[in-house]
């Protein structure tokens, strides 16, 4: 290696150092880019499709869409989903099939979105809460009817 | 090809790096004989997040086993996602609607994208900058957005789903790519600028962990480490599945065999997805975002096998199908497990400072290597 071979590869060196520099120095001046949340103080903003948990809807007279068909049971990966039915008795003396309890593992759940893909009655959704830490991990074990609710009329 | 065993001579360390390192990306072991600076072995001890994807597939219906795969290379999930649900698809022969395909691939762009972001931004904090590393994460972070919007997760999607994709695109999806594509182009001459170019980098990086064509073929390495050594290996123009027959990009080799050009190759494909979602992002055709399909899926007799093209390499999904509603075994050829053989080869008679660099450039996702 001749000698001007030596030096021009040391200033090509520095220059190219010099051009990698001036990055640091623009985020040095601007520096007023805040790209973090502060998250425990601001709740953050979640997509609306973001998938949290899964809840049944109710309506304001207590009433799901769940008709106990456990599709949802089927579809799910994990075994996350248990659904209790009982036979309930219909003004006409019929008996009829309804949900019990719908218990919901959340430890056992990945998110996966097969339950409410399989849900043919849109019975279930998923929520957006994300901050699922407990104490106790019974805690984490939920029923997802409310107490006292029934299966909306006309879902069959 | 065999290697000749190396016998330990009297001065001979070895040396264990890893399983927890920082630098690799992973719990991999990593057991290196060196004769004072210089390697003599490198022996990747593999094993320690091994969950047997494999196995729990087989238990699992063709609906169900999709999103575990999702956990196999977590930066491509999508993609894994989509060579799953495109064997599926082969077996039950569902044609896909015109919009679920140009979906799909819209996300297997974006989502490489987002891949070697990070695997740029790791590459360089294996080197010793640091800055790179949070660059590369906050441009990433505008993809994994644009995912939770659409598809309700920001790493394993769960997405695709045989038939179609599970949910339409967001309204505001469109916006978002467009962006995206804008901030991207910004910020990658940045990029180029603070370490391409740099020459402790390019010093580091160049004639470095030399893998010759004819040693990445018969070490089955696939997708950028294998291009970096010139092979033709794109699976996404070499076997076109969904609509990349009608796309326009280039298949991107570098010939130079050594770190730099694995590096290069990355750098200028995520180049070549931006220009394929430009193709598609105002030709999104209207119609169903998925076929109508049985609700239990069930495979006729026989074997089926797919590949694609994730962000390391060849993907295959291999499905032996009994006539029942679960898989009777299911294979996944990864890539990363391929990649990580030539290691021994690229690291022998090199430095063990260098061992980091040649690594960071195989691109390793050590579950993908585990299953």
């Amino acid at each position: 290696m001749s000698a001007i071979q030596y030096i021009k590869d040391i200033f090509g060196a520095v220059k190219s150092l010099l051009i990698g520099m001036k990055q640091t120095g623009y985020y040095f001046t601007h520096h007023k880019e805040i790209i973090t949340q502060n998250y425990p103080e601001e709740k953050p903003k979640l997509a609306e499709r973001f998938r949290g948990e899964v809840v049944m809807t109710h309506d304001e007279k207590n009433e799901h869409k769940c008709t106990g068909c456990t599709a949802c049971e089927l579809a799910c990966p994990n075994g996350t989903i248990k659904i209790v039915t009982k036979f309930e008795q219909t003004p006409e003396g019929k008996k009829k099939k309804a949900i019990d309890k719908f218990v919901y593992h959340l430890e056992l759940c990945t998110m996966c979105n097969l339950c409410v893909a399989a849900c043919p009655t849109d019975a279930i959704k998923m929520d957006q809460a994300f901050e699922h830490s407990v104490f106790d991990r019974s805690q984490l074990t939920k029923v997802l009817n409310k107490p006292g609710s029934k299966v909306m009329e006309g879902v069959e | 090809m065999l290697e000749e065993v190396s016998v330990i001579d009297q001065g001979d360390m070895i040396i264990n790096i890893g399983p927890q390192h920082p630098s690799t990306h992973g719990v991999l072991q990593l057991v290196v004989t060196l004769n004072g600076e210089t390697i003599k072995k490198v022996e990747p001890h593999l094993g320690y997040i091994h969950r047997s994807i494999e196995k729990m597939c087989e238990s699992l219906s063709y609906r169900q086993f999709i999103y575990v795969t999702s956990r196999m290379d977590y930066l491509s999930s999508h993609i894994n996602n989509h060579g799953c649900a495109l064997c599926v698809e082969k077996g039950l022969q569902i044609e896909l609607p015109e919009r679920a395909k140009v979906i799909r691939v819209l996300m297997d762009e974006l989502t490489r994208i987002a891949s070697h972001e990070l695997w740029w931004g790791a590459m360089a904090m294996d080197l010793g900058a640091f800055t790179p590393f949070f660059l590369a994460f906050r441009e990433r972070e505008t993809i994994t957005d644009i995912m939770e919007d659409t598809c309700g997760a920001r790493l394993t999607m769960n997405y695709i789903v045989p038939g179609g994709v599970m949910a339409d695109l967001h309204p505001d999806f469109q916006r978002k790519v467009k962006a995206f594509i804008k901030l991207f182009r910004e910020k990658a001459d940045q990029y180029n600028e603070l370490v391409t170019g740099n020459i402790i980098f390019q010093s580091r990086m160049k004639n470095v962990g030399i893998l010759s064509k004819e040693d990445a073929i018969s070490y089955g390495c696939t997708g950028p480490t294998a291009r970096g050594s010139g092979v033709n290996c794109d699976i996404r123009k070499l076997y076109p599945y969904e609509i990349y027959d009608k796309l326009k990009f280039d298949e991107i080799l570098e010939t130079g065999c050594d770190s730099f050009s694995r590096y290069l190759v990355r750098v200028k494909e995520m180049y070549q997805s931006i220009s394929i979602i430009e193709q598609l992002i105002d030709n999104i055709p209207e119609g169903d975002f998925q076929a109508k399909t049985k609700a239990v899926l069930k495979l006729p007799k026989g074997e089926f096998y797919t590949r694609v093209e994730t962000a390391r390499g060849e993907l295959g999904v291999y499905i032996v199908s009994e006539g029942g509603t679960t898989p009777y075994r299911i294979k996944f050829r990864s890539p990363g497990f391929s990649n990580l053989s030539a290691l021994n080869h690229m690291a022998k008679g090199g430095k063990i400072g260098d061992l980091v660099a040649m690594m960071g450039t195989l691109d390793l996702v050590i579950p993908d290597i585990d299953r």
